[in-house]
């Protein structure tokens, strides 16, 4: 009788009621998983742009200290890498470079938008060659204001993140 | 050469003309130096402490340039600025000169300035705003002048490579330093 | 080449032995700067520099601004370095407007002159270390730095861009106790710099590495026209503070410190031993600075200068930087140039390159002292 019971049509029913059951088990504790491993190890792309990459440096000294939340300036390829921090202004020539550092690195990937320059241009918002903002350009999930933003307001700015990647779904 | 306004305001810019008598000295035999050699050809615009100013034509700035390298010993080029005068229907382009090896000109910075036609609709390639390039005398100004070049549109005749430096590839616009480029919202 | 290419980029067929390689404008550096590198083997062949990806067109927009508020954006091509280079700025103003300073803020200048020159080697040796694999070497000068600006905190108010410097003087007299504070922080940033010289300078390994390499040599470097330490570290003595000096510099005893090889290590030398400098100048000038006295002079709304040009310079910490300032009656300047070292020392780098080993190509552009957002302005 249980030869009977198990065709092929039950048997794709089954396994398709079993995958449902194990989604709904497994999948938040995993997603929290995932995204646990995520958040704490951002790495940034080595984009140092203008006037911000100083203080992007001065973030990574020891008093400010920024690789106790694993943001480590991998000096790798940036293929390896996860996190965009567009450092200050980015002007026309440099904007479809952006892009294509932005294409290259691999999913799931971040953009931190850092100091004013990069969210409207900032200072230089009447000049020839500078963008005004790079909404345009990258999509950007993380926005730290200033002229330029003190190491402690970046490292709030990645906290933020961390938060915003906790509630990201993972696929 | 100053600009093209009323005469009073001419004599402001030639401190030469008004006080005679408290010009510093060593600037002084300095630029009497240069008006003994070229005589009317160069003019000198103002004498001040550490800084003399010489104004040529373009077609002597060449001879004026090896004399100053070769019996004056400026050794090389501080920088080189273009200033774009519309009224004048002139761009001038300034060289500062100064010298590394000579202990007494050590302080002196000479500023020699040549002026080139400037057109108000430039066709690239077919216009009149070109100067000849002192790379053979200073190498220096190499890329001094390849952005004053880009930046205003004056073509430097003898200097090997006329490119663009600083602005993007795509750059299809007037060149931006002059007074007819205006920036956006002013 | 069965990939599809992005649209805008083309396949050309070059050299068989010659390769074309872009030490582009995301590279493990510091900065945007592209150098298009021509190699054979592991030779370099030639080398042509593309700057100006972060070229933010300052003169252009100086012309639209009066001369109080080009301050801003002025300093911001080196903002670590903020005092150095709005002082030639504010100097040729001064004269144009016939401005007096007072003795105490010129006293001020200087120091706070010479602690940028601090916050500004200090960040170039964090990245010097990192582009030669040292880490530690990130992390000391990156620490002490700290203290300095720590210091111009307190001095100006703000970490970086402290816009402090004005036509007529200093924004706000020093705080109270300061004197006390700096010279205990210098003296212990004294001590800290000298312990550099057992990782770093006395370092086989760095020895090695840059010693013999880029050689620049005192003739080249004087037709090159290059300046700052690049020109130090070639045997030429000509600094601006002891030639042209400017402010009280006449007042306190400058010694500049000339090199003699012209390679990588005396350049990566020379700053080191200019920061040692600058400890002493800023107890000199502590200590003969008048005890009281206004720092700025009072002006009128929208100063405007005559007909009339001026060219000042200043030692930075990248060498000789000038300001040419002309003005037309206006509130707002007709034409602002400076002329700064990085631009002028630009023109080292495809002379030097050509011939060196690709391994050491870190070594010797980082050397030039070469700040990618100054040269664009």
């Amino acid at each position: 009788m249980l030869k009977d019971l198990i065709t092929p049509q039950n048997a794709n029913a089954f396994v398709g009621k079993l995958g449902d059951i194990l989604v709904k088990a497994i999948d938040q504790p995993l997603e929290y998983a995932i995204n646990w491993g995520r958040l704490w190890s951002l790495w940034p792309v080595h984009i140092e742009t203008a006037c911000c990459s100083v203080e992007f440096g001065a973030a990574s000294s020891p008093r400010y200290d920024v690789e106790r939340f694993g943001i480590i300036e991998a000096f790798g390829s940036l293929r390896q890498c996860d996190l965009v921090v567009v450092q200050g202004t980015i002007t026309r020539k440099m904007a479809p470079r952006l892009r294509l550092v932005y294409d290259q690195m691999p999913e799931p990937k971040y953009v931190i938008a850092m100091g004013a320059c990069a969210i409207t241009g900032g200072l230089y918002f009447d000049s020839y060659n500078v963008l005004p903002g790079i909404d345009g350009v990258l999509p950007v999930d993380v926005y730290v204001p200033g002229c330029p933003p003190r190491p402690e307001t970046l490292i709030q700015g990645c906290i933020l993140l961390q938060e915003k990647i906790k509630r990201m779904k993972v696929r | 050469m100053s600009d093209s306004d009323t005469s009073i305001q001419e004599t402001e810019t030639k401190p030469v003309v008004e006080n005679q008598q408290e010009l510093p000295k060593f600037e002084k035999d300095h630029s009497d130096k240069i008006t003994a050699k070229f005589g009317s050809k160069t003019e000198i615009a103002f004498v001040k402490p550490d800084r003399i100013r010489v104004n040529v034509k373009k077609e002597d700035i060449l001879d004026v340039a090896s004399f100053l390298r070769d019996e004056l010993n400026y050794d090389h080029a501080e920088s080189v600025t273009g200033v774009d005068f519309p009224a004048d229907k002139e761009i001038e382009v300034v060289y500062h000169l100064g010298s590394y090896t000579d202990p007494q000109l050590n302080r002196q910075v000479l500023s020699l300035a040549t002026r080139a036609p400037r057109e108000d609709d430039p066709k690239p390639g077919n216009d009149s705003t070109k100067l000849p390039s002192l790379r053979e005398i200073f190498y220096s100004v190499e890329f001094h002048e390849r952005e004053c070049f880009e930046m205003l549109g004056v073509f430097f005749e003898g200097h090997p490579d006329n490119r663009r430096l600083l602005l993007p590839e795509d750059w299809a616009d007037l060149p931006p330093l002059r007074k007819d480029f205006a920036i956006k919202g002013r | 080449m069965t990939a599809r290419l992005p649209p805008g980029l083309q396949l050309e067929k070059v050299d068989d032995r010659i390769m074309t390689l872009n030490v582009g404008p995301q590279h493990p550096g510091s900065g945007h700067m592209r150098l298009i590198i021509k190699v054979d083997g592991d030779y370099i062949v030639s080398c042509d520099p593309d700057p100006g990806y972060v070229h933010r067109g300052e003169e252009k927009m100086a012309e639209y601004r009066n001369y109080i508020t080009n301050i801003p954006h002025l300093e911001r091509p080196v903002i670590h370095d903020s005092c150095n280079i709005l002082y030639p700025y504010c100097l040729g103003v001064e004269e144009l407007l016939g401005l007096e300073v007072s003795e105490r803020a010129k006293y001020v200048r200087v120091i706070a002159s010479e602690l940028n020159r601090f916050t500004y080697t200090l960040y170039w040796l964090a990245i010097y270390g990192i582009f030669l694999g040292h880490s530690t070497m990130f992390m000391w000068p990156a620490g002490d730095r700290e203290l300095a600006i720590d210091l111009l905190e307190k001095l100006t108010g703000a970490r970086v861009t402290h816009s402090y410097f004005v036509p007529g003087g200093v924004r706000n007299d020093l705080p109270a106790n300061f004197e006390d504070v700096c010279l205990r922080q210098i003296n212990y940033l004294e001590k800290r710099l000298k312990a550099y010289a057992d990782i770093f300078y006395d370092n086989p390994i760095l020895i090695a590495r840059t010693e013999k390499t880029g050689v620049l040599s005192r003739e080249d470097a004087i037709r090159l026209g290059t300046t700052g330490t690049v020109l130090r570290a070639s045997g030429v003595d000509y600094d601006v503070r002891t030639k042209e000096p400017y402010d009280v510099y006449d007042e306190l005893d400058v010694h500049t410190n000339v090199l003699k090889n012209g390679d990588s290590y005396d350049r990566s030398k020379t700053p080191w031993l200019d920061m040692l400098e600058s400890c002493n100048i800023i107890r000199q000038a502590l200590e003969k600075m008048p005890k009281s006295g206004s720092v700025r002079v009072k002006l009128k709304p929208n100063p405007k200068g005559g007909n009339d040009e001026v060219y000042k310079r200043v030692e930075s910490g990248r060498g000789s930087l000038g300001a040419y300032i002309v003005s037309r009656s206006k509130p707002e300047p007709y034409r602002v140039k400076l002329s700064v070292g990085s631009f002028r020392n630009l023109i080292c780098m495809p002379y030097l390159l050509k011939g060196e080993k690709l391994g050491n190509m870190p070594a010797v552009y980082w050397s030039l002292n070469y700040w990618p957002v100054e040269a664009d302005r």
